[in-house]
């Protein structure tokens, strides 16, 4: 079973921390496919928050196709991420190593490259939302 | 969906000064709604009117249907926590739940165990003897297991430490999970607000300053960072909020129903706490003598 936490103080809108969470223990195998997601009652008696935002959260689970809830009974896990993500960061994990390292070679210190990669981060984020 | 409270031009006055005045809102059911002000802005008056409690001067309220107050009916179906969890000093634990029983025609006699025991409660303690957080729980024992269908809470967590404070939210949200309740609760605690509920008002100076739910309110506002301007050359369907200027550059609070496509500003979200905060700015900054727009906040002059 998965315990979830909420960080009041990072900004990331609620259900979203829960989403992110159940995603990462896909994706580290925490979760497996038919696993049951703890109930709403369960997870706000947890982590005291109002119990639409964990609704919220599953129906974008449900939506990604990632957990199904069964009327009465809960939400169930309906996908594994394992595999296929991790296939899928070893590239990405080295461009970005690639990246890192000439961003170093530039002189660029660690709060810079932080910063840089925040920032367009965010406008990435923001243009796809618009 | 149907409303739990309608109140309109709901307004109280004693003797001279308007505690609230010309309040007019619809809380829809199944809500947990947080109610923010400074002290003295009419949280405990608005609630009061609508437990019954208090009669309005003005106005109107309707809750779950009825009139507050107006039968026993109409009492079993409304709960209300008074600030500082009141109880009995001199009766125990299980007085109190025997008084709970005896006096409410719905009395959930499981709920009230089964939460008496999880909470690891001696019955034959003397609530006077109970730390804050124990009391405050044992209130909202009481206060849940009538199962009313709208609780209010008049700042249920002041005075908690935070380990007890958390606690109580976390027992609250469990009960508004199993029995849909519709909650009001008032609080100056905004990262609280923020956590557990989904439907804000805002009130200030007896006035309601911002009511609605949490995510609409969060996406129809933005902080505008940009090159200094007169926010009345904005289009307008854009409503300033807040605005700070200094020589350079202008910060903006903003409510607008359309995405911001100047490119001169930088559009960012913002949270809770900092769009409770512009309100109740805005609602000091009108009872103040009115200055121009360019220099209401660079201080006294």
């Amino acid at each position: 079973m998965i315990q979830f936490r909420i960080d009041g103080r990072s900004g990331v809108a609620p259900y979203l921390q829960l989403v992110q969470q159940v995603r990462h223990a896909l994706r580290l195998g925490l979760l497996h496919e038919g696993d049951q997601l703890p109930t709403v009652k369960e997870v706000v008696a947890q982590v005291a928050i109002n119990p639409n935002t964990v609704l919220k959260a599953y129906r974008e689970l449900e939506y990604e196709g990632l957990a199904t809830g069964r009327r009465g009974v809960g939400t169930f896990v309906t996908k594994s991420l394992v595999d296929t993500s991790f296939a899928a960061q070893g590239p990405l994990r080295h461009d970005l190593e690639r990246w890192l390292a000439k961003a170093r070679r530039m002189g660029l210190d660690e709060d810079s490259i932080r910063a840089l990669f925040e920032d367009t981060f965010q406008v990435l984020m923001t243009e796809d939302v618009a | 969906m149907t409303n739990s409270i309608e109140a309109v031009a709901l307004g109280k006055r004693y003797r001279r000064r308007w505690a609230l005045q010309d309040c007019t809102v619809a809380i829809p059911a199944g809500r947990v709604v947080g109610l923010v002000g400074a002290n003295g802005a009419g949280k405990t008056t608005l609630m009061h009117l609508i437990v019954g409690l208090l009669r309005p001067s003005a106005g109107a309220v309707t809750v779950l249907g009825g009139r507050p107050g107006e039968g026993p009916d109409q009492l079993a179906r409304v709960g209300f926590l008074a600030q500082d969890a009141p109880l009995y000093g001199t009766l125990n634990v299980g007085d109190h739940l025997r008084l709970g029983r005896h006096l409410n025609p719905g009395w959930d006699e499981a709920a009230a165990s089964s939460r008496i025991d999880g909470l690891g409660f001696d019955l034959r303690q003397r609530a006077g003897q109970l730390s804050g957080g124990q009391r405050a729980q044992l209130a909202l024992t009481l206060a849940v297991a009538k199962r009313p269908e709208l609780l209010l809470l008049d700042e249920p967590v002041a005075g908690l430490d935070p380990l007890a404070r958390r606690e109580f939210l976390q027992s609250l949200m469990e009960s508004v999970a199993e029995h849909h309740l519709t909650v009001v609760l008032s609080s100056h605690l905004l990262g609280d607000v923020e956590r557990v509920c989904d439907y804000l008002i805002v009130l200030a100076a007896g006035r309601v300053q911002l009511a609605g739910d949490v995510n609409e309110l969060l996406a129809t506002h933005r902080v505008l960072t940009g090159p200094r301007r007169d926010p009345r050359s904005l289009p307008g369907d854009i409503e300033v909020i807040e605005e700070a200027h200094t020589e350079r550059q202008s910060t903006l609070i903003v409510r607008t129903e359309t995405p911001i496509v100047d490119p001169a500003w930088t559009v960012t979200e913002l949270g809770l706490e900092d769009l409770v905060l512009a309100y109740l700015g805005q609602s000091a900054a009108a009872a103040r003598p009115p200055t121009s727009p360019l220099n209401a906040n660079e201080g006294p002059t």
